[in-house]
């Protein structure tokens, strides 16, 4: 990477970034309401804290050196970067990165990094041993996620450079990576216990709106940030994130209602995601017809793709591989068939005339990206598995998380529980609460 | 003195709580309740997976009243509870050997 001390910032685009770095920050926020409201009572805390603590560690690894091996200077087959910049040596307010200032740079990068961690604890919900949990995140998020960033978006990295794949921000890093190591992890882990016996709806749907509406607001930082800049790049992707969120609601919707016979909230929701999900690599190569063609696919396809998991037994809790994978696909692959001269600058999709070039390059990013962070995530899993336990226990489990790891209850529910005055409740302060693990 | 137990729709909570008062009971305790009888559950579907649901949300309506009343009293909550339609319910009655009112320790009839 080129640190050029000489070279001044872009106002605007700082401006931009600035913003945009926090609207992404939201997102892990809107993720764990997102995932909290669908679990059951008993762990939403938990599953909320598995998203915020993501939040903590991604940032001490990334700033330590997951930024510096991520976008530092190739070290060679542009596989990864080096560890010239670890702990964010050399880098002051001067140093520029393109038209922003560099530690903006990292830090907007660095948001993503946290969601695409956080976006993983979907696939294993209510059963994770949260000392394994912490361990996992910062190991995960060098091995997987900062390789896989250097290879997209690094300096010389080689699905960029190489073989010349398009990824605008972040098909392959973000949901094709968390939609595979989800898929790894829960196979690790294996299903919930009471996995298609019990009943395991979701506890709370305005929470679940709440969340998506939180994350597609801050979608729009994520897409239209990518551009690097204030400018019409930036524009086009901020419009093409709400078509392709839109056409991905109404084709979820019209399979619910063909399908099962209603259109859900939840299911709103999860097409508006699906097909923001989808737009996500493919918002600055494709046109608005582009756009809302991608999420369009991606809201129906995704509908279907949340099911297999019955079918093929594998307990992704909440989706993380029918929406983050299967939408992730869907949008690397579609840039083969909509990228348009206007918005690539030279290439060209199947439909423009580019013939079947591109759409080849997409296919081998995203089997190799997939491949990687599936066998990666789960060697990672089966480690800390052997090492430390991956799993709650069998009573923890049953419990719920919220009690027996974070000595919380979630909810005030009827006169006998928290929500009693103390003096008439089966609780009464003590000196010092201990939690009974 | 008898104890009358209702099994009620909830949204038949008020007309039953007004012909209750209108009769001059005093007083009841309602608790939320799940069951089924031949009225069946109801389906849910989450991303497509679909669940049944056999439980069925009721209040229980329990009063106790003396031994005369007992008729006039589930007529009136029958009455009130009444839609026609499957599901509306149950309505029982019990002897009840005694009752003590906790603030005075009044005993029997003087403690309803």
């Amino acid at each position: 990477m080129t640190t050029l001390a000489a070279a001044h910032a872009d106002t605007g685009d700082t401006a931009w970034l600035l913003a945009a770095t926090a609207l992404v920050l939201l997102m892990t926020p809107g993720l764990a309401l997102f995932y909290g409201g669908m679990v059951r009572t008993k762990s939403v805390l938990n599953m909320l804290m598995m998203s915020f603590v993501s939040i903590a560690l991604v940032t001490v690894v990334w700033l330590a050196a997951g930024y510096s091996l991520a976008f530092g200077d190739d070290i060679g087959g542009g596989l990864i970067g080096g560890l010239k910049h670890a702990g964010m040596a050399d880098l002051g307010p001067d140093s520029v990165q393109g038209t922003v200032p560099t530690l903006l740079f990292a830090t907007f990068q660095l948001t993503f990094a946290i969601i695409t961690a956080a976006l993983i604890s979907g696939a294993v919900a209510d059963r994770v041993k949260f000392g394994a949990w912490l361990v996992f995140v910062p190991v995960w998020a060098l091995l997987v996620y900062v390789p896989v960033t250097h290879w997209v978006w690094g300096p010389g990295g080689w699905i960029a450079h190489r073989l010349g794949a398009l990824d605008f921000a972040g098909g392959l890093p973000v949901e094709i990576t968390s939609g595979a190591s989800g898929l790894a992890l829960c196979l690790v882990l294996g299903p919930r216990l009471g996995f298609k016996k019990d009943a395991m709806r979701p506890h709370n749907l305005p929470m679940v709106m709440l969340g998506a509406g939180l994350l597609w607001f801050g979608w729009f930082g994520f897409n239209a940030g990518s551009a690097l800049g204030a400018n019409g790049l930036a524009a086009a992707a901020f419009l093409n994130t709400l078509a392709a969120g839109c056409t991905g609601l109404l084709g979820w919707l019209f399979v619910e209602q063909k399908r099962d016979g209603h259109p859900t909230t939840l299911g709103a929701a999860s097409g508006a995601v699906a097909g923001l999900v989808a737009i996500t690599p493919s918002c600055g190569s494709v046109s608005l017809l582009g756009a809302l063609v991608v999420g369009l696919a991606a809201g129906v396809v995704c509908s279907y793709a949340v099911s297999w998991k019955f079918k093929l037994n594998y307990d992704d809790s909440l989706d993380v591989v029918g929406v983050h994978l299967v939408g992730g696909i869907i949008g690397t692959l579609l840039i083969g068939v909509f990228a348009e001269k206007a918005m690539t600058g030279g290439t060209e999709g199947l439909l423009y005339g580019g013939g079947l070039a591109q759409l080849g390059k997409q296919l081998v990013a995203v089997v190799v990206v997939a491949a990687y962070a599936f066998l990666v995530t789960y060697g990672i899993g089966k480690l800390i598995d052997k090492a430390l336990g991956f799993r709650a226990s069998e009573d923890q489990e049953y419990k719920g998380l919220d009690l027996t790891v974070h000595a919380e209850t979630a909810y005030d529910h009827g006169v006998l529980g928290h929500g009693a005055p103390v003096s008439s409740s089966v609780l009464s302060p003590t000196q010092k609460v201990k939690s009974q693990a | 003195m008898k104890l009358i137990t209702a099994i009620v729709k909830p949204y038949r909570l008020d007309e039953v709580k007004t012909a209750l008062q209108e009769l001059g009971v005093h007083g009841l305790t309602v608790t939320e309740a799940s069951g089924y009888g031949r009225q069946r559950g109801h389906t849910e579907v989450y991303r497509g997976a679909e669940y049944q649901v056999d439980l069925v949300p009721k209040v229980r309506i329990e009063v106790v009243v003396e031994d005369g009343d007992s008729d006039a009293v589930i007529d009136a909550i029958v009455k009130a509870a009444q839609t026609g339609k499957i599901g509306d319910g149950k309505v029982w009655a019990l002897p009840v050997e005694t009752v003590v009112r906790v603030r005075t320790g009044e005993r029997g009839p003087d403690a309803l």
